[in-house]
């Protein structure tokens, strides 16, 4: 399924931080077409009081952290409002937070938002400076209507990891942009981890200010009964010589779980000799359940080093679980191994262990199984065998 | 003592909508200590006995038993049959993705075993195990199958059967695509598994160099659904001589 948008649409026609500049979807927007607004409790009306706070908790080695204004020359530089809920994410937040990593330094941040039960707005600004080399992990928890932005600048010669997680309770609805810019040779790994809500609509954009930047884009999802789980990636190559590499695995089980996955990668006149290729994978558990799925690669130029995208949605492989269960493992036993399995890359890629075990634990309980005791390892046993 | 006993087996598979008859009354009875050979041509139905016997849920048993020790085969589920003591070397094995080998192997002793093996002892009997089948270490850590060459999907199915060390082994054409020294590893793995005449194996194969090195009991020539003739080893001296031409005539006449 594929739904090709004219280039034009590409670039938002506006942009700007004012929540009276953009209009209020209705829902027969292209862009907004897959999202119940009817339970996004009016977060998308520009109208909702966002005065409300999420907890904020901050550890951090190597980052600067502070609080600023709104109007500090660091936000909103990179992250433009494209959205009427991302002009109230910056505009409704009582102030932005900055994370810093110097240049050249080294640093490592943990950003923990605890919804509070009530609608709120944030705004994060993660900068990089030259040739630093950081990771940010941001967990989202409780429960909160959120608008959250989070923009992304990396320094030339930067190498940064953001990861944001989203283990909500399983009633939150979280609405975000998420910009990164990134400077000549940068690389940037964003990651998307979305297990919990009731409602998560995440936009990763990324745009590039020199060349040699490299982007990889991961995201993992797992939408049980009733959940809708949305992640729509946007990278405008627009400069020569950059890369993408977008990767989303999503699972999905019960009664009206549903996942919405968008690719847009636009690939302008000028950005010759890029290189960009977008998958996305969906394992359906059940009946009931259903995944959408659309990537777009659009050229304008082709004088390009390559440019590709796939997507498949399937079933469980009956061959792997008789496989598995012709060794004596049990049938629910069997599945929990197959979507471990599934996640297996994305979560080996990410390289952050304490994330791997909450997400395996996640998909054992959702699948219904304690694997305690039943001789599954967590990768520990491997390492020791082959050593 | 174990005995896998299989009376007038009859099954079929779901072919353009229709089931259409693979099995047609196979009789076969393997206990420990015995090695039988099961031969005949390609499409003759043998990876078919194998899968009925393992519970593949694409074929449907219309007719006959399957006793393990006495315990009805048939209404045993796929994993219950594993853990009864029942193995089945693949013909294809399973690519898994994401799923290390290591972590499989240790997840598929506990289930059979019951319990799971103690982290220390167990990495030495797998590191053992692997060593002995020229397996590289650094297998433990690779998804299952994935990427593997046909000679190391063979050693893998092996190794399984080794830590498993179930009562009855069906081997489906394990020989299949192996090179003369891959083929040496992989025999005496079998060899070593049936050493102690408290298990049975059930060997199937399209043809003799595997008789080389694991020397069968019983032979047996499958042909269109059943067995035709058994004998002593000396019919598969006489397969390799004559070929299954005769066979084919008879098995089609009947
Ligand atoms: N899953 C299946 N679907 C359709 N036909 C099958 C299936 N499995 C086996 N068959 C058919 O049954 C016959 C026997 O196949 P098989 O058991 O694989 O034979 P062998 O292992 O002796 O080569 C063949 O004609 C094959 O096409
Ligand atoms: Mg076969």
């Amino acid at each position: 399924m594929s739904v090709t948008i004219p280039a034009s649409d590409h670039s938002p026609t506006v942009r700007s931080r004012a929540v009276a500049d953009h209009p209020v979807p209705s829902g027969r927007e292209e862009e907004w077409r897959f999202t119940p607004l009817d339970r996004l409790r009016g977060l998308h009306t520009g109208s909702l009081d966002l005065s409300g706070s999420v907890g904020l908790a901050i550890e951090s080695e190597g980052f600067v952290a502070e609080t600023v204004t709104v109007d500090d020359p660091r936000v909103g530089a990179t992250l433009v409002p494209t959205d009427i809920v991302a002009a109230q994410a910056l505009t409704g937040s009582a102030g932005a937070v900055v994370l810093s990593l110097a240049a050249e330094a080294m640093g490592r941040a943990r950003v923990v938002m605890t919804g509070q039960g009530v609608p709120a707005a944030s705004h994060l600004v993660i900068e990089f400076a030259p040739f630093s080399k950081g990771t940010v992990v941001i967990e989202h928890r409780g429960s909160a209507v959120l608008a959250g932005n989070i923009e992304i600048r990396l320094g030339d010669g930067a190498q940064a990891t953001v990861i944001s997680h989203q283990a909500w309770d399983r009633d939150a609805v979280h609405v975000g942009t998420h910009a990164a810019h990134l400077g000549r040779d940068a690389r940037l790994l964003m990651a998307h981890v979305t297990l919990g809500g009731d409602l998560v609509r995440l936009s990763p954009l990324v745009s590039y200010a020199a060349p040699g930047g490299e982007a990889e884009l991961l995201g993992l999802y797992f939408a049980d009964s009733g959940q809708h789980l949305e992640h729509r990636v946007f990278v405008d190559h627009d400069t020569p010589h950059c890369s993408s590499s977008v990767l989303y695995k999503g699972a999905l089980q019960g009664e009206g779980a549903h996942t919405v996955w968008i690719g847009d990668v636009l690939v302008r006149a000028q950005a010759v000799g890029i290189d960009t290729y977008e998958v996305n994978r969906n394992l359906i558990l059940t009946d009931g359940a259903r995944a959408d799925s659309v990537p777009n690669l659009e050229l304008e130029t082709g004088e390009i080093q390559g440019a590709g995208h796939a997507s498949a949605t399937g079933r469980f492989d009956d061959e792997q679980l008789f496989y598995l269960q012709a060794r004596g493992i049990p049938e629910d036993l069997a599945r929990v191994l197959v979507v471990r399995g599934f996640f297996a890359d994305i979560l080996g890629r990410l390289g952050e262990p304490e994330l791997s075990r909450s997400v395996m634990s996640d998909v054992d309980a959702r699948l219904g199984v304690d694997v305690e005791g039943l001789g599954v390892d967590d990768g520990e046993a491997d390492d020791e065998v082959a050593r | 003592m174990s005995t896998l006993e299989i009376r007038n087996l009859h099954a079929t598979v779901e072919s353009d909508g229709e089931p259409r008859e693979i099995l047609r009354g196979v009789d076969l009875t393997v206990a420990s200590g015995q090695t039988h050979a099961v031969m005949g041509p390609n499409g003759s139905g043998k990876s078919t006995l194998a899968y009925v016997i393992a519970g593949h849920p694409k074929y449907t048993v219309t007719e006959g038993s399957i006793t393990l020790d006495g315990a009805d085969v048939l209404d045993m589920s796929v994993d219950e049959r594993a853990r009864a003591g029942l193995f089945l070397a693949m013909q294809y094995p399973v690519e898994v993705p994401g799923v290390s080998v290591s972590n499989f192997l240790r997840t598929s002793v506990t289930a059979v075993r019951g319990e799971a093996p103690k982290l220390r002892l167990w990495i030495k009997e797998m590191k053992d195990a692997m060593s002995a089948l020229q397996i590289d270490p650094s297998f433990a850590e690779r998804s299952i199958n994935e990427g593997f060459s046909g000679g190391e999907k063979k050693r893998h199915e092996i190794l399984q059967l080794e830590l498993l060390k179930p009562r009855i082994a069906v081997l489906d054409e394990t020989d299949s695509g192996l090179d003369v020294d891959a083929l040496k590893i992989v025999a005496e793995g079998v060899n070593r598994f049936q050493a102690d005449g408290t298990t049975g194996t059930l060997l199937i194969t399209h043809y003799t160099r595997i008789l080389r090195y694991i020397h069968p009991d019983f032979v047996h020539v499958f042909v269109d659904g059943r067995i035709v003739e058994s004998g002593g080893p000396e019919l598969a001296q006489r397969l390799e001589d004559e070929g299954y031409e005769r066979f084919v005539k008879a098995g089609s006449a009947a």
